[in-house]
C-alpha cells in the first residue's frame, strides 16, 4: 500500500517531475503577439505576414471572408500548425511555437472549436471535471478524487453557462447551442488566461445568441477573449476592437464603426456580405 | 487490504462490478467442487479436461479484458493484440522450458531439445534467466509491456490512429509471426515450445495442477478486471473516453493525450501478457501461431461479440465464441469458419453494441418509462 | 608431335573448304563401311586421316561416329568385324546398336568388343573437328550454343579453321563469340591486343582466361587484362543490379495489382475491405476454372480469364456491399472485421465446393520461358507480361478516373460525401460502382498470380497484409501512391533479400513500414488540406 501511495505522489517525491509552470508575464504588454507570421499548403499562402497584438483582458472579434486565414491562424496560437516563419508569443516570456498543444493548453490558451466539440459519451458534469485546471498527468489524474472546493467550481461554472439543470445527462444529448455553451464552459473550467472562440453563434437561435454575447462580454476583463464570428450582428454587439483579416493578413483594425466604414473593407468583406451569408 | 478511499478500492463499490467478481467466483467454486466432490461418471461431475478447457476459455477472457480497455475506452482498435498475449506465452513456456532440465529427448541439462536438435552448443544471451521463476513471470509483464511501450510511444507520439493504427498493429504481429516461424531466432520455430514438464516444481499432469491453474485464471482475470474497472472509473477512464470520443479537444485541455493512449496500452499489453503465459501451461505449447493476425482480430470478435467499453462484455464474448468454437469443431469443423465468419457479419451489421448492449436495451425495455439514455457514443 | 599438328592442320583446312561445298548426296552404306574400316588400324596418323575423311563425307551419322569414337564407343565385333556404337558401358553386357544401320543389336559381352583406341593427339582432333561439324549446323541457336561451348576450348590448331569459318558466317552473334574463342587462345599465348576482343564479355572463360593474363609476367598484357576485368566486373554488378530491380519490380507490380483495387475502394468509400484478398483468389479460380472449360487452349482460356475474372469479382463485390457494407457507412473499423468475416466465408466456400488443396494453372506456351538480354542477364516471361498487365490495368484505372463521369463522380465524393450528395450525384451508385470496380481490379490481380503461384483458399490471404502496407505506404486515396509504394516495396524486399534472406527481408520491409508511418502517417502521397483533416 505504501508503495502504491508512493508512487502515487512520485511527481513531490521528484523535483524534475514537478510541472515547470511559471506565469504568464504581462508587465510589458500584450498577452499574445503575431510577428510577420507566414504558412502555405501546397502553395496557397493561407497567412501571409500576419501581425497582431491582443491586450490583457481585451475582448478582441476577428472577423474576414471565407479563407481568410481565421481558423489558421488559431491553428498556428495552438500548436496545431506550425507556420513557415514568423513568431508568435504569450506574454513576454513565452514562444508558442517551440510548444505542443497540451502545454500551450496549460499555459492558459483556452480554444473552443468551430464545429462544438465535447465528449458526447460523459456527463456535463464530467465534461466540466476533465476541463478543469489540474496536475493533468498520467498517475495525478488516475489517483486524482474531486474534492468539495472542486465540485462548488463546477456547480459555479454549471451556473454560469446555463446548464444545471442537465449536470448528469450525457454531452450527447444537449441541443446545439446548449453545446457550444457546455463549450465555453469547460474553456471557463480551465481557467485560462486567453480564450480563443471560433464561430460561438454559428446556428444558434436568437436568444441564445443573446445569451453567448452575454457570457463572453462577462468573460473579457478577468480573460483575454479572441472571438472569430461570421455574424456581423453579434459582432457588432460584443465588439470592442474588430480585426478583418483578408487574404492571411490584417486589413483593418479599429472599432466597428471605424472598420465598417473603411472602403478597403467594405470592398473585400461587407460590400459581399450578402454573398457570405448565403454561403454560411 | 486497500485502503478504503484509493482509486483501486473504487470498484468494490461498484453494483456491476460485486455482480460480476460474485458471479466468476461462484462459477470458480462451483466448478472446483463438481470436479473434487462429485465422483467420476456422476453427470454433474466435471472432468478434468473440461476444467483445463475452462481454464483456456478465462486466460481467453483476460485478453478480451485488455484489448476492451483499449478499443473500448480508448478507441484504439488494435489488431495486434495477440502478439503481446504471445509474448508472455512465450516468456512463461521459455521458463517451462528450462524447468525440463535433463529431462527432454536429447538429456541436455542445458539447452532445451530443439537446441540441441539444431546443433546449437550454448544456450542464446536471451534465454539467460528464465530457469528462475522470479524472472521468467516479470518477463511475462515486461516483454509485451515493452514491445507495447516502444510500439507505442512511435505511434501516438505521431498520430497514428484509426483505420492506420489497426493496420500496422496487425503488421506488427505478423511481422513477429515471420520472426518466431525462423529457426535461428531461438524460440523453437515452427513447433515452438512444447513437452512441458513441471511449473513451480508441480507435475503439469497432475488433476491438482490443472484444476490449480484453472483457479489462478480465474483469480487473474477477477484482478485484471478490477484493475481494468479502477482505471476506467478513475479520471484517467473519463479521459480516455474523451480521447476516444474527441481527440483535439482532449488536447487542448491540456491532457498529453499520447501518454494517456500508451499507458492504457502499455498495461492492455501487460495483462495480455498474463493471459498468454496462463494459457500456455493449460494447453501445453506455445508457438507462432498465436501471433497469426487472424487469432487477433478473432480476439476483437469477442469483444464486440460482448459488447465493447463494457468490459464483462469482453468477458461474456470470450467465453461464448470458445464455447462455441469447442463445440463446433468437434462436431463439424468444416462449418466452424461459416459460422465464424457469419458471426463477424451479423454482430458489425445486426449487433453493433454487442450482446450487453442487447442486455441494456432488453432491461429498458422491461423498465419502459424511465429516461431515455443515450447511446454510449462509442464510435469507431 | 609437331608433325601430327600440322598434319591435323592440314587436314582440318581441307575439310573447311570441303565442308563449306554442298554436302555430297547420301552416301551407301558401303561408303560408310569404308570409312569405318579406315579407322581400324594402328597407325594414329591414318586414324587422323580417316577422321577426317569421316568428317568430310558428310555421311548422315559421321558426327554419331566421331562422338562415339571421341569416348572410346566405337567398336568392333570381333567375329563379325561389325562396326557398333556401344550405348553403355557397365558390367559385362553391353547395348550396342549398329554403327551403320544404326540397328538395335541387343547386349553383348564385352569381350566379343574391340575398342578401336584414340590417342591424345587424335582426341584434341576429334574435339577440333566435332566443333567445326557443330558450327556448321544449319539452325543458328545450334551454331551459337557450339560457338560458346569453344570459349576456352581453342587449340592452336583450330585458330585457323575458325578463322576462316568467321568470315562465312552470317550470325552476327556466332562471329562474335568465335572472335572471343579466338581472342582467349591469343591471350593464352600473350597477346595483348586479344584483350580488347575480349573486354565486356560476361563469359565465366573469358573471365578466367582475362584473371590468368591478369596474373602474367608481362607487365602491359597484366595491365590490360586487369583493366579489362574491372569493365567486365562493373557490367556483371550492372547486370545483377538490373536483375534484382527486375524481380523487385515484378514482385512489385503483384503488389501494386493486390492493392490498387483497394487502394480505390479504402479511399473513396473509407472501407476497409479484408476480403479483398479471397477477392483475388476468386480472380485466381475463375481463371482455373477457365482452363477447366477449354481444356488444351491454355492461352484462350487466359484472355477470357481476363474479363471473367473482373466480372466474377466484381459481382461478388457487389453482394458484399449491397449485403454488409452499406449498413456500415462511415464506420470503418467496423467495415473491417465484417468483411473478415465474409473472407472467412469466401475461404471455407471454395474448400467446401472446390478442395482444399491447391490448384495448378498451367501457362500457355508464349508466356513460359525467358527473354535473354545478354549473357548474364534473362527475364522469365511470365513475370515481364504480369508486370506489363500491372502498368495496363493502372493506365486502365488512371483512365476510368480521369476521363469518365464515374471517376468524376468518384473524385467528388472522396473529397466531399456530403457536398457531392447535394450537387446531385446518387452516392449509393457511385459507392455500388466504385466498390465493384476495386473488386473486379482484385479479379484482375487473381488472374494475373494464378500465373505467378499455385491458386489456393488461402491465396488472397498471402496478400491482404501487404496490400494495406503498400495502400498505407503510398497515401490513402492516391492511385499513384499505390504505383510508387507498390514498386519501392517490391524493390526493397528485393534489395535486402541476398543478405538478409526472404523471411526476414520480409520483416523488415515491415518493420520498415511500421517506422515509417510514424514519420509520415498519411503515407508518401498524402491527401493535403483541410478537407483531408476530417
Amino acid at each position: 500500500m505504501n508503495l502504491i501511495k508512493e508512487m502515487a505522489s512520485r511527481d513531490r517525491v521528484f523535483d524534475f517531475m514537478a510541472p515547470a509552470r511559471s506565469p504568464v508575464d504581462v508587465r510589458h504588454g500584450p498577452i499574445l503577439y503575431l510577428e510577420d507570421v507566414s504558412v502555405s499548403f501546397d502553395g496557397f499562402r493561407a497567412i501571409n505576414d500576419l501581425n497582431l497584438t491582443i491586450d490583457d483582458g481585451e475582448l478582441r472579434c476577428i472577423i474576414g471572408p471565407n479563407g481568410a486565414g481565421k481558423t489558421t491562424m488559431m491553428d498556428i496560437i495552438t500548436g496545431k500548425t506550425r507556420p513557415d516563419h514568423g513568431s508568435v508569443w504569450f506574454g513576454s516570456r513565452h514562444d508558442l511555437l517551440t510548444m505542443n498543444e497540451p502545454q500551450i493548453a496549460s499555459l492558459g490558451i483556452g480554444r473552443k472549436f468551430q464545429k462544438p466539440t465535447t465528449f458526447e459519451a460523459l456527463t456535463v458534469f464530467e465534461n466540466l471535471e476533465l476541463a478543469m485546471a489540474a496536475d493533468k498527468r498520467i498517475w495525478p489524474t488516475l489517483t486524482a478524487r474531486l474534492s468539495g472546493e472542486a465540485r462548488d467550481r463546477i456547480d459555479e461554472v454549471l451556473a454560469t453557462i446555463g446548464l444545471a439543470a442537465h449536470r448528469d445527462r450525457p454531452a450527447g444529448i444537449l441541443s446545439h447551442g446548449q453545446k457550444q455553451w457546455l463549450e465555453i464552459g469547460m474553456l471557463l473550467m480551465q481557467r485560462p488566461r486567453l480564450l480563443l472562440v471560433d464561430e460561438p453563434v454559428a446556428g444558434m437561435t436568437e436568444q441564445e445568441m443573446e445569451r453567448t454575447a452575454e457570457l463572453l462580454t462577462g468573460l473579457a476583463g478577468q480573460q483575454s477573449v479572441v472571438v472569430v464570428e461570421h455574424d456581423m450582428g453579434f459582432v457588432r454587439s460584443i465588439a470592442r476592437t474588430v480585426t478583418v483579416l483578408h487574404q492571411g493578413s490584417v486589413l483593418a483594425e479599429g472599432s466597428m464603426d471605424q472598420v465598417s466604414s473603411d472602403p478597403k473593407v467594405v470592398e473585400v468583406y461587407l460590400g459581399t456580405e450578402s454573398d457570405n451569408m448565403e454561403d454560411a | 487490504m486497500l485502503a478504503s478511499r484509493s482509486w483501486l478500492s473504487r470498484p468494490f463499490r461498484e453494483r456491476s462490478t460485486q455482480i460480476f467478481l460474485g458471479v466468476l467466483l461462484a462459477a470458480l467454486a462451483a466448478v472446483t467442487l463438481l470436479n473434487l466432490i462429485v465422483p467420476a461418471g456422476h453427470p454433474l461431475h466435471v472432468s478434468t479436461y473440461t476444467v483445463t478447457l475452462l481454464g483456456k476459455y478465462l486466460s481467453f477472457a483476460l485478453l478480451a479484458v485488455a484489448l476492451d480497455l483499449v478499443w473500448g475506452y480508448l478507441g484504439i482498435l488494435s489488431l495486434g493484440h495477440g502478439a503481446f498475449f504471445a509474448l508472455g506465452g512465450y516468456a512463461m513456456g521459455m521458463y517451462l522450458m528450462r524447468q525440463i532440465g535433463d529431462r527432454g529427448v536429447y538429456g541436455d541439462p542445458v539447452l532445451p531439445d530443439f537446441m540441441v536438435f539444431l546443433d546449437w552448443d550454448s544456450l542464446p544471451w536471451y534465454w539467460h534467466g528464465f530457469d528462475m521463476a522470479w524472472f521468467a513471470f516479470l518477463m511475462v509483464l515486461l516483454a509485451p509491456g515493452l514491445l507495447a511501450l516502444v510500439f507505442g510511444f512511435l505511434a501516438f507520439r505521431s498520430r497514428v490512429t484509426g483505420v492506420y493504427l489497426s493496420i500496422i498493429t496487425q503488421a506488427l504481429t505478423f511481422a513477429l509471426m515471420l520472426a518466431f516461424f525462423r529457426n535461428e531466432m531461438g524460440f523453437g520455430g515452427n513447433n515452438g515450445l512444447t513437452d512441458f514438464k513441471e511449473l513451480l516444481g508441480f507435475d503439469l499432469r497432475s488433476d491438482a495442477t490443472r484444476l490449480g491453474l484453472f483457479l489462478a485464471s480465474g483469480l487473474a482475470l477477477a484482478l485484471g478486471y478490477v484493475l481494468c474497472r479502477a482505471i476506467v472509473a478513475s479520471k484517467l477512464g473519463r479521459v480516455s473516453v474523451a480521447c476516444r470520443d474527441a481527440e483535439a479537444r482532449t488536447r487542448f485541455l491540456g491532457y498529453r493525450v499520447e501518454r494517456v493512449q500508451l499507458f492504457v496500452f502499455v498495461v492492455s499489453a501487460m495483462l495480455a501478457g498474463v493471459a498468454g503465459a496462463l494459457y500456455v501451461p493449460q494447453v501445453g505449447i506455445i508457438n507462432p501461431g498465436e501471433f497469426s493476425p487472424i487469432f487477433s482480430i478473432e480476439v476483437v470478435l469477442w469483444v464486440a461479440l460482448g459488447g465493447r467499453g463494457t468490459l464483462y462484455g469482453a468477458v461474456i464474448g470470450a467465453l461464448v465464441v470458445n464455447y462455441a468454437k469447442t463445440v463446433f469443431t468437434g462436431v463439424m469443423p468444416e462449418a466452424w469458419l461459416f459460422a465464424l465468419g457469419g458471426l463477424f457479419v451479423v454482430v458489425t451489421v445486426l449487433l453493433p453494441k454487442g450482446v450487453a448492449g442487447l442486455l441494456a436495451s432488453l432491461r429498458r425495455r422491461r423498465d419502459d418509462g424511465a429516461s431515455e439514455t443515450p447511446a454510449q457514443g462509442a464510435s469507431s | 608431335m609437331r608433325t601430327i599438328r600440322s598434319l591435323v592442320q592440314g587436314l582440318l583446312c581441307l575439310i573447311v573448304v570441303s565442308l563449306a561445298a554442298p554436302a555430297a548426296l547420301a552416301a551407301p552404306e558401303d561408303d560408310g563401311r569404308a570409312l569405318l574400316e579406315a579407322l581400324d588400324t594402328d597407325s594414329y596418323a591414318a586414324k587422323g586421316e580417316a577422321v577426317a575423311a569421316i568428317a568430310e563425307s558428310g555421311h548422315p551419322q559421321s558426327r554419331a561416329w566421331l562422338e562415339a569414337l571421341l569416348d572410346g564407343k566405337l567398336q568392333r565385333q570381333e567375329d563379325s568385324g561389325r562396326f557398333v556404337v556401344v550405348l553403355a558401358n557397365r558390367g559385362r553386357h553391353w547395348p550396342v546398336r549398329d554403327a551403320l544401320s544404326d540397328e538395335d543389336l541387343g547386349e553383348m559381352s564385352r569381350r566379343e568388343l574391340d575398342r578401336i583406341g584414340i590417342n591424345n593427339a587424335l582426341r584434341g582432333q576429334l574435339q577440333n573437328t566435332l566443333a567445326l561439324l557443330d558450327l556448321r549446323a544449319p539452325d543458328v541457336s545450334a551454331r551459337r550454343e557450339a560457338a560458346r561451348d569453344l570459349l576456352g576450348e581453342v587449340s592452336s590448331a583450330m585458330v585457323e579453321p575458325l578463322t576462316a569459318l568467321v568470315e562465312g558466317e552470317a550470325d552476327e552473334e556466332v562471329r562474335r563469340l568465335l572472335n572471343q574463342a579466338i581472342a582467349i587462345r591469343r591471350l593464352e599465348r600473350g597477346d595483348v591486343e586479344a584483350v580488347e576482343a575480349l573486354s565486356g564479355s560476361l563469359n565465366a572463360s573469358v573471365r578466367s582466361a582475362l584473371s590468368a593474363a591478369a596474373r602474367s609476367d608481362d607487365a602491359a598484357l597484366a595491365e590490360a587484362a586487369t583493366q579489362a576485368l574491372a569493365g567486365i566486373e562493373q557490367k556483371q554488378k550492372l547486370n545483377d543490379g538490373i536483375q534484382t530491380l527486375y524481380f523487385g519490380l515484378s514482385l512489385g507490380s503483384v503488389l501494386v495489382l493486390a492493392a490498387i483495387g483497394l487502394a480505390i475502394t479504402f479511399g473513396v468509400m473509407g472501407v476497409i475491405n479484408m476480403a479483398h484478398g479471397e477477392l483475388i483468389m476468386l480472380g485466381a479460380y475463375t481463371t482455373w476454372g477457365m482452363q477447366q472449360l477449354l481444356p488444351g487452349q491454355p492461352g484462350l482460356a487466359l484472355l477470357l480469364s481476363i474479363p471473367a475474372g473482373f466480372l466474377v469479382a466484381a459481382l461478388a463485390g457487389i453482394v458484399i456491399e449491397r449485403s454488409v457494407i452499406q449498413f456500415l457507412k462511415g464506420r470503418p473499423l467496423e467495415t473491417l472485421l465484417a468483411t473478415f468475416g465474409v473472407s472467412l466465408i469466401l475461404q471455407q466456400l471454395v474448400r467446401t465446393l472446390i478442395s482444399p488443396l491447391n490448384r495448378t494453372v498451367v501457362s500457355p506456351e508464349w508466356m513460359s520461358g525467358s527473354l535473354m538480354i545478354n549473357e548474364g542477364l534473362s527475364l522469365t516471361l511470365n513475370r515481364l507480361f504480369v508486370l506489363g498487365f500491372a502498368l495496363l490495368v493502372f493506365a486502365g484505372l488512371m483512365l476510368v478516373m480521369r476521363r469518365t463521369r464515374l471517376g468524376l463522380e468518384v473524385r467528388a465524393v472522396t473529397q466531399n460525401r456530403a457536398m457531392a450528395r447535394s450537387m446531385g450525384i446518387r452516392a449509393t451508385r457511385v459507392d455500388i460502382l466504385t466498390f465493384a470496380l476495386g473488386s473486379g481490379v482484385a479479379g484482375l490481380a487473381g488472374v494475373a498470380l494464378s500465373q505467378l503461384t499455385n491458386v489456393g483458399p488461402n491465396l488472397g490471404q498471402n496478400y491482404i497484409i501487404d496490400s494495406f502496407m503498400v495502400v498505407v505506404f503510398g497515401g490513402v486515396g492516391n492511385l499513384w501512391g499505390t504505383l510508387v509504394a507498390g514498386l519501392t516495396l517490391g524493390v526493397i524486399n528485393q534489395v535486402l533479400e541476398p543478405w538478409a534472406g526472404a523471411v526476414l527481408a520480409k520483416i523488415l520491409v515491415l518493420v520498415f513500414i511500421i517506422l515509417f508511418i510514424q514519420k509520415r502517417p498519411r503515407g508518401l502521397f498524402p491527401q493535403k488540406g483541410r478537407a483531408a483533416e476530417g
